[in-house]
């Protein structure tokens, strides 16, 4: 029997060389006549040490990384194919501390299996959550899923089930089911992981909501900027169909379901479900005015349940082991798990799925080992670029979504950006105000215009002329956007503007040094 | 096909590098909307460029995570040693460099994604070696 080494083809690992190390290790065994089936699998999501290239052996699958092309010759001469010790010898990947302290509900699979091998899912137990569902029936599932206690893992956190229900009792001869994997934020790389990593699980999570609500086609919508995620979901979604467990009668259970992935174009806003139906629908991400909800108009008119990739992907996990089980993970209205995303200025960036509930610190120290620079800790982003800008002396703060509200944050999709000391927070505050500029779609007013005079007022701000005037009158836009606007990037902008010279104030009092001078 | 309008811009872009306005009038007129719409809808998207760029395309992430490990190191790296602006539009650079807002590889930021392929740990080196290779010389 051939020896079976697995290396990730996630864009992250082939970012930093994952082919080329797949190529040498192939070449290297052809030259020694060594039998080596090689299987490309999604990321473990411990970034820092891809190119990560694991070995079944007698005692597990064990790990080396991170790996260089260079180091394959090295590598066999060491024995690796059993086991044998080599600098970069991790041991049992499944005891390597950041993996094993996980409570990985979604993410079990990704990394361990061939993304794209049905039996591999199979094998792993899978369709049990669809299986159960078509048991089940419609009625009963979006009762599971309400009792799950699970809320939408996009950021907004209303309870998926109440969406499923509402979408379910409409009254129309087509409904839809849409997932939003425009995942925009900076520091998150969860739906981009599972689409890569374990596509089935979100065409198993979206089939499920689609049974349950009466949908007989569904859409997922990837940004552009996720080609290698785009190319492995639609290729999954082939084999889904080839295997009947999409098309005219999923699974043989008599009922239709289809599923088509369509590619975004480089708007942030198409994030937002509004936008992001309009952009499906062709035309401009604009935003709509709700009422009326999209699980009542949504796609083309229809009633349509929306839900991000990690929302979709938790049930099949709460249909197969039951609501209760997955309410026993999280701390009071925050249950399950969420996977986090450690991110930016950190040494041990990667994917942490937790039960909700631990602390900031846990995640940035514990798991991420501080700094990657070795400087302190100055600032931590949580919830993408409309999160709050946390201070150090906030880290013991417990991520759910009511504890960050309490410190006038945000959860969002879980990600977590570290920034050392070196960061200038008056920068950052200027860059929220730029970036809303750039990607509002430019329906409302504090949106549109808001964003510009806030970035001239911090600059302002930092050239120091009347800065007490400017602040209040930065505080007085933060609070019209805040009202105002219409969805959540205009109405979040002021979070991390107004954490960050809460916060950070001396960053904002700085005079310039070459003003100071002449 | 419903909704057709972002999967043809698509492949107009991958055909052609750019959305030509000569196309404008003929998308209109396939998807049976107004040339204001067609034209409303290239203009609304950052992916869709109105005119060609030449050489290699790298896509430069500047959010909050890259920014974070020195991505606008990166930029003034690029100006002053290789004359190189971010989304400026200049003729026979060998390199075509722009922004975006995030590229999902922000464990190993700062990220890049050249002519498609994603790129991690970017550092002064790395864009050294590429922007060489882009020339088709060697340093």
């Amino acid at each position: 029997m051939s020896a079976r080494v697995f290396i990730p083809a996630d864009s992250s690992a082939l970012s930093v060389g994952a082919d080329a190390v797949a190529g040498a290790i192939l070449a290297e065994a052809r030259r020694r006549s060594v039998e080596v089936e090689v299987v490309r699998t999604g990321s473990r999501g411990l970034f820092w040490l891809e190119p990560l290239v694991e070995v079944e052996t007698a005692a597990g699958r064990v790990g080396y990384g991170p790996v260089s092309s260079g180091e394959a010759a090295q590598l066999f001469d060491t024995d690796f194919l059993t086991g044998g010790a080599h600098p970069k010898a991790l041991g049992r990947v499944d005891a390597i501390p950041y993996l094993a302290r996980q409570q990985r509900l979604i993410f079990a699979r990704c990394g361990v299996t061939d993304p794209l091998s049905l039996d591999d899912y199979r094998h792993n137990g899978e369709f049990r959550g669809l299986e159960r569902a078509l048991r089940l029936g419609p009625k009963a599932t979006i009762e599971e899923v309400l009792a799950s206690g699970l809320r939408g893992r996009g950021g907004a956190g209303f309870p998926t089930g109440i969406k499923w229900r509402t979408t379910a009792g409409a009254d129309a001869d087509q409904k839809y089911v849409v997932c939003n994997a425009d995942e925009g934020d900076s520091g998150t790389f969860a739906d981009r992981m599972l689409m890569e990593g374990d596509p089935f699980l979100l065409i198993e999570g979206m089939t499920i909501a689609a049974l349950a609500i009466g949908a007989t086609q569904g859409y997922v919508y990837i940004r552009s900027e996720y080609p290698h995620a785009f190319s492995v979901f639609s290729r999954a979604i082939e084999r889904a169909r080839g295997a009947g467990l999409l098309g005219p009668s999923v699974l043989g259970s008599g009922r239709t379901f289809d599923l088509e992935a369509r590619l975004g174009a480089g708007a942030y806003i198409c994030g937002e479900e509004t936008s992001l139906l309009e952009s499906l629908e062709g035309k401009r991400g604009q935003i709509r005015v709700k009422p009326p909800l999209p699980a009542i108009a949504g796609l083309f008119g229809k009633p349509t349940v929306v839900n991000n990739v990690l929302s979709f992907a938790a049930t099949p996990w709460i249909l197969e082991h039951g609501a209760k089980a997955y309410a026993g993970y999280g701390v009071g209205r925050s249950l399950g798990s969420q996977p986090f995303q450690l991110a930016g200025n950190v040494r041990h960036g990667g994917l942490v799925e937790l039960a909700f509930g631990a602390t900031l610190r846990d995640l940035v120290e514990g798991f991420g080992g501080g700094t990657m620079t070795g400087r302190p800790i100055r600032a931590v982003q949580v919830g993408g670029p409309l999160g709050a800008y946390l201070p150090a002396s906030l880290l013991d703060t417990r991520l759910d979504y009511e504890s960050m509200a309490a410190v006038k944050g945000m959860l969002g999709h879980g990600g977590i950006v570290v920034f050392d000391d070196t960061v200038d927070m008056a920068r950052q505050a200027r860059f929220a105000f730029e970036f809303c500029a750039k990607e509002s779609c430019g329906k409302c007013t504090p949106c549109r215009i808001g964003s510009t005079r806030g970035v001239e007022t911090v600059e302002k701000i930092i050239a120091g002329r009347d800065r007490q005037k400017d602040v209040e009158l930065l505080r007085d836009l933060c609070e019209v956007m805040t009202d105002g606007s219409l969805c959540a990037l205009g109405g979040l902008t002021p979070l991390p503007v107004l954490s960050a010279l809460d916060h950070f104030g001396e960053d904002f009092a700085k005079t310039p040094a070459r003003v100071a001078a002449e | 096909m419903p909704g057709a309008t972002l999967p043809i811009l698509h492949d107009l872009m991958e055909q052609f590098g750019y959305i030509d306005d000569a196309a404008i009038p003929l998308i209109a007129e396939a998807l049976s909307i107004s040339r204001a719409e067609a034209l409303g809808v290239v203009s609304f998207y950052h992916d869709f460029r109105r005119s060609p760029v030449s050489g290699r395309v790298l896509k430069l992430c500047r959010a909050e995570s890259c920014q974070a490990t020195g991505c606008e190191d990166l930029v003034s790296h690029l100006a002053v040693r290789h004359g190189v602006t971010v989304d400026g539009v200049e003729e026979g650079s060998g390199i075509h460099v722009e922004t975006v807002y995030c590229l999902g590889n922000c464990a190993l930021s700062p990220a890049g994604l050249l002519d498609g392929q994603p790129i991690g740990r970017l550092d002064r080196d790395r864009l050294d070696a590429i922007v060489a290779a882009a020339r088709g010389r060697t340093q």
